[in-house]
């Protein structure tokens, strides 16, 4: 196999990236896959600000929103933002730590495409007309009352792709434990690899409680079970805790690899080491531990006794302590330095007072009492989007700027970048900040409409404008991306001029094997310090040129995965159709053959020649 | 870029100090204008804590936007290499201590108020009689309706909760289909009616409800509970006791009214064919009902929680019931009785009263 | 990597489970998937917990008229027992001696499929008393956690067998010694697991 680009017929490009294991392509795919479902959420969110837009509106019957706003959180956290942050995980990450795949790059893919069908199986509910429409938290007494297969379509959609999110999570812990390059020690980890880390490991033990909760309620509903039956012993509250002890840390999943990129970009745009870059590892790890404390705060208002709701309360606020010293370290990294306004640059300043506005707010619905009357309302709507979008989604823009020449070997446009900055920006602050006072006037959330004569109509109208602005935010974005594309300018290693890190050092999109000989890391910054130090290719080789190993593409995962998706439509009509016993059986026996067939047939990978290598590297000399 | 940068901030500042100055909201629906001692902790609690984030943000600004005025490269030219800092111990310490103190500050109170606001113990004290000495309200949710029961007085009302001003009063809160969430925000916060077991609070009312522009607070179903959740209104009047217990005697009285037949016009004969399966017209008795209670529904505020109380919004929601409330359980009379008869029952609902 | 490299106890590594990076990853991805599984367990744990002996009005079970000790106890036995026989097998892989290897991991096999047999034994009796899946959420949670340990020591058994007759004509190599050695660190936590499915839902059911 030679890495000299080979033009190929339309056929065998698809089945290169349906049979793919290379990380940087699967990275490509979470990117394409949840920027597709970003999409379809943001779609169903403007559905939402047009029903609210007027009092007593009927643009969506009231069942048909429950769905929307079902959707629209299942998809957005599930589908959108977490398969993104995965795909720069992906991307990035190996390159961080100078490494030429992730440890299982067949598991990698076969979470791509778990994630991909479940999130598929979630989705196509809406051509059933039986869409989930007990909320994103789908709380038991509701899910069970619910008619139809909606929340079928939740437990078993989320049950697939949670199951590849567990994968990649474990496949990321063992890639930085155990194939960082020579002198990467732990504490000279980027950030983003630091907040992968942590992540990985929070969905490692985060997910396994939503796997046994999801269980439970497709036992209950499809099996006849009793957990959440209070007339057969049952209790409701169960599910409440076991979703939360899930959903708690998973907000963090969210939001620590946004923290990560945010860290790459204030040191890439200032120029300048990380501030307190061990204080910045210790806030992580601590926020990460800290997250599985304090998930009963989201449940303040069931009934639980003061005694717990005070334990919690003060549980919650100390997270302020670590995410405090995150915000004053970045702010001391840009203090000092020379600041450049890239696009990437201008959504991490925004980031900033942004984040610090949803976290202070977070800080007072932790407070207990208050939170009696902030609880599902509209403050909570507000503070929720301030972390998760001023955070999380403004942190991926901000990736997909920085990143996408690394990607992609092309830049995108930044006169575009700000103008779509701009739009969303403000809109950003039109659509939410108005939403802390909708709460506190008393507007609970998940309202299909409102009655007139209540105060709320005026900051609805607010709310709603803003909602387009960020839509046309987007949509610039989208059309960027598209325009890029076609023009297709090359760019060289470091396009931004200033990376610090492994990946700024090698070809954008680098080759498949990553490193043509596996760097030495001689510090944090490490291409930073070998430049200053006059090695302008800012890589000190650890090994001679010599062959290399690298795995085979498999089209098992994307088999296995199908057979899960089609085992997940048996499951669901196997007792009201005659075809649902029989789907649900091939789906179960097409799934465990292709298990079977990954471990009887020997996968031993393969070696690119020494030659081979040698010759790229002549090419990419000639191309400098 | 700049420019437009701080612009924007003093703009978005100056909005929201406009939006918080004139925006507090309804005063029978506002948290930000609380009429009872639980609302006015825990607004309390909402300024002392905003004080404390305020300044934070404030910190964070400053240090931000003289940063990025100071920094910038365009300033600095493109050859400067600045100092690579490998941090401060001091600053990091002093940027871990304060917040610590600040949480401190906030973490006391509310533990204080978290205590105060769960304690029910006085709800089961009784006097020497053996009477409970506090007034105490059974609050049943059901798919989009509220039954209030009052078990010491032996009567039961729905949609509309009534209580004396001036006292604590305590609520026992269930469920009797899927979770819902008792919340009157202008009056305290909210707490859960769940379907297993029984959640206990108190809250108390200063300020008497006739004043108001409709004459109620509102109350609001806080926990998404179906289709329509949104439209899960109550309201609730306040009078002063002595008013109170005049409307309890009221109350009481309906049950000794007997149906003459004779004398019942056409509206309280079809109640009595088609209605009274589900829905009492007597306030005595206990909660259970399949329907609400509707002995005082001339009183009301509101028909089915939510629509205006007038004879032609009932005659409407009777018709189809479906159409208003989207998954409700009550049937729709629009084909089962004629536009007169539904009329009829209209205006015989309308002159159940006990405050007339 | 070679597999005809041919091997002599000599030769063979000490550690061949993490020998080479595919085996130190799989190795220590092992380790996390088990630390994810413990998380999974510790819920349905604590759902049957709070589900205990709770059940409709009139609701006639209870641990203590249910559950059998003696049936319980030979279960535990011949799970005890394979994780014992268990490490002889990776005692032999260690040394290189593959034959007494595959006998060992064919009697940990029996042993896993003996206590299946009486599993699914004892399951059948409880239905035969009515106890049924549906019968009420102490059921429901009983049948969810001690059934899901069951289903992972079927997986498991499914497991030893292919590599049992997948590997039997071509003896250890650096390819398969790691896939040996997860399925031992598997088959112990299920071990494990039992044991505390044992205090915690038998023992504590009887005399708790």
């Amino acid at each position: 196999m030679s890495s000299v680009a080979q033009k190929r017929g339309f056929g065998a490009t698809l089945w290169d990236w349906l049979t793919t294991v290379d990380h940087k392509k699967i990275g490509i795919l979470y990117l394409l896959g949840g920027g597709f479902f970003f999409v379809v959420g943001g779609i169903e969110a403007m559905i939402i600000r047009v029903q609210l837009l007027t009092p007593n509106n009927d643009l969506v019957s009231a069942g048909i929103f429950n769905q929307i706003i079902t959707m629209h959180g299942t998809t957005m956290i599930f589908l959108a933002a977490m398969p993104i942050l995965i795909g720069f995980m992906n991307a990035i990450m190996p390159l961080q730590i100078g490494a030429r795949d992730v440890a299982f790059p067949f598991l990698n893919s076969l979470g791509f495409w778990m994630f991909f069908f479940g999130g598929v199986f979630l989705n196509i509910s809406w051509f059933f007309g039986q869409v989930p429409d007990a909320g994103w938290t789908s709380y038991a007494s509701l899910a069970m009352a619910s008619e139809g297969h909606g929340v079928d379509f939740y437990a078993i959609g989320l049950q697939i792709a949670g199951g590849g999110t567990l994968l990649g999570g474990i496949n990321f812990l063992v890639t930085i434990i155990n194939m960082r390059a020579p002198g990467m020690t732990y504490m000279r980890m980027p950030l983003f690899t630091w907040t992968t880390f942590v992540a990985s490991a929070m969905i490692l033990f985060a997910f396994p409680p939503l796997t046994v909760g999801l269980f439970l309620l497709t036992f209950e509903r499809m099996f006849g079970a009793n957990f959440f039956d209070p007339t057969m012993g049952g209790n409701t509250i169960i599910w409440e805790h076991i979703f939360w002890i899930f959903g708690h840390p998973e907000v963090y999943i969210l939001i620590l690899p946004a923290f990560g990129i945010f860290s790459e970009i204030f040191s890439i745009f200032s120029r300048k080491r990380l501030f307190g870059y061990s204080a910045m590892v210790f806030a992580t790890v601590l926020i990460g531990f800290l997250g599985f404390m304090v998930w009963a705060h989201h449940m303040f208002t069931v009934g639980l006794g003061p005694t717990a709701n005070a334990i919690f309360s003060v549980a919650t606020m100390a997270i302020a302590i670590p995410t405090g010293v995150k915000i004053f370290n970045w702010l001391l990294t840009i203090w000092g330095g020379s600041i450049k306004v890239t696009t990437p640059m201008l959504w991490a300043l925004a980031f900033i007072p942004t984040f610090v506005m949803g976290g202070v707010t977070g800080v007072m619905l932790g407070t207990a009492p208050l939170d009696y009357q902030l609880h599902d309302t509209y403050f909570v709507v507000a503070h929720f989007h301030y972390v998760i979008v001023g955070g999380t989604v403004f942190g991926i823009i901000a990736g997909t700027h920085l990143y996408w020449p690394k990607m992609f070997g092309t830049m995108l446009n930044e006169a575009l970048g700000k103008v779509t900055f701009w739009f969303f920006f403000i809109g950003f602050h039109l659509t939410f900040l108005i939403q802390h006072w909708l709460g506190f006037w008393g507007m609970p959330r998940r309202v299909f409409t409102y009655m007139d004569g209540q105060g709320w109509n005026s900051a609805n109208v607010i709310s709603s404008v803003g909602a387009l602005f960020m839509a046309i935010g987007i949509t610039i974005m989208v059309y960027n991306i598209i325009v890029t594309s076609i023009k297709n300018v090359r760019v060289a290693n470091d396009p931004w001029g200033d990376g610090r890190t492994l990946e700024w050092a090698i070809e954008s999109p680098p080759v498949f094997y990553n490193f043509a000989q596996t760097p030495l890391v001689r510090g944090l910054d490490t291409v930073y310090i070998e430049k200053m130090e006059g090695n302008l290719s800012g890589i000190t080789p650890a090994e001679p040129v010599q062959d290399i190993h690298m795995p085979n593409g498999s089209f098992i995962p994307f088999m296995l995965s199908l057979g899960l998706f089609i085992a997940g439509f048996g499951a669901m009509f196997r007792t009201e159709e005659p075809w649902g016993m029989a789907v649900l059986i091939i789906g179960l026996v097409w799934t465990f053959a292709a298990m079977a067939m990954r471990s009887l047939k020997d996968d031993l990978g393969f070696y690119v020649k020494k030659e081979d290598i040698l010759k790229d590297m002549k090419r990419k000399g000639g191309q400098k | 870029m700049m420019k437009g940068l701080k612009k924007w901030r003093l703009f978005s500042l100056l909005a929201a100090l406009t939006v918080f100055l004139a925006g507090c909201g309804q005063e029978e629906l506002s948290t930000l204008l609380p009429a009872g001692q639980v609302g006015k902790d825990q607004f309390k609690l909402l300024m002392l804590s905003s004080g404390i984030m305020l300044l934070v943000i404030l910190v964070v600004v400053i240090i931000y936007v003289v940063a990025i005025v100071r920094f910038r490269r365009s300033k600095l030219g493109e050859d400067f290499v600045p100092e690579q800092v490998e941090g401060s111990h001091t600053l990091e310490l002093v940027w871990t201590v304060i917040p610590v103190l600040l949480v401190l500050l906030l973490a006391v109170p509310t533990v204080y108020y978290t205590y105060k606001l769960g304690d029910v113990s006085a709800m089961h004290e009784v006097n020497e009689d053996g009477q409970s000495e506090s007034l105490v309200v059974d609050v049943t949710a059901k798919l989009y309706w509220w039954e209030f029961e009052y078990p010491t007085l032996g009567i039961v009302t729905a949609q509309e909760l009534v209580v004396p001003t001036g006292e604590k009063v305590y609520f026992n809160l269930l469920a009797a289909d899927v979770k819902h969430s008792f919340w009157i925000p202008a009056i305290g916060g909210k707490l859960d009616t769940n379907v297993e077991n029984v959640n206990k609070f108190y809250l108390t009312f200063d300020k008497e409800s006739q004043d108001l522009k409709d004459g109620v607070f509102y109350g609001k179903c806080a926990e998404l509970c179906g289709p329509s959740h949104a439209l899960m209104d109550f309201k609730v009047k306040t009078l002063a006791p002595a008013e109170f217990d005049k409307w309890v005697t009221a109350m009481q009285a309906t049950g000794e009214e007997s149906t003459d037949v004779a004398a019942a016009g056409q509206g309280e004969v079809l109640f009595q064919q088609s209605c009274i399966a589900c829905h009492a017209v007597s306030a005595v008795g206990e909660s259970g009902a399949i329907g609400p209670n509707l002995a005082s529904f001339g009183d009301r505020n509101r028909v089915a929680g939510f629509m205006d109380h007038t004879q032609e919004k009932v005659v409407e929601w009777l018709s189809d019931t479906q159409k208003q409330k989207p998954g409700n359980l009550m049937p729709s009379f629009g084909e089962k009785l004629s536009d007169e008869e539904l009329n009829a029952i209209a205006e015989y609902l309308m002159g159940l009263s006990v405050e007339k | 990597m070679d597999l005809n490299k041919k091997f002599t106890p000599e030769t063979w590594p000490d550690h061949p489970e993490k020998a080479t990076l595919e085996a130190k990853n799989k190795f220590v991805g092992f380790w996390l998937f088990l630390g994810g599984e413990t998380i999974l367990f510790a819920t349905l744990f604590a759902t049957y917990l709070a589900l205990k002996n709770k059940g409709p009005s009139g609701f006639k079970f209870s641990t203590q008229e249910l559950f059998e000790l003696p049936l319980v106890f030979v279960m535990t036995l011949l799970l005890l027992t394979s994780s014992l026989t268990s490490v002889y097998a990776m005692y032999h892989l260690k040394n290189y001696n593959f034959k007494k290897m595959q006998l060992w991991l064919a009697i940990t096999a029996f042993l896993g499929l003996g206590f299946l047999a009486l599993e699914v034994y004892e399951f059948v009796h409880y239905i035969h008393l009515g106890f049924t899946y549906d019968n009420s959420a102490f059921s429901s949670a009983f049948y969810t956690l001690v059934g899901t340990h069951g289903f992972h020591v079927a997986i498991g058994l499914v497991w030893i067998t292919l590599l049992i007759f997948r590997n039997s004509k071509r003896g250890l190599n650096l390819y398969n010694a790691p896939k040996y050695y997860t399925f031992s660190l598997y088959w112990h936590f299920i071990d494990v697991v039992w044991v505390f499915i044992f205090t915690v839902v038998y023992l504590m059911g009887v005399i708790g």
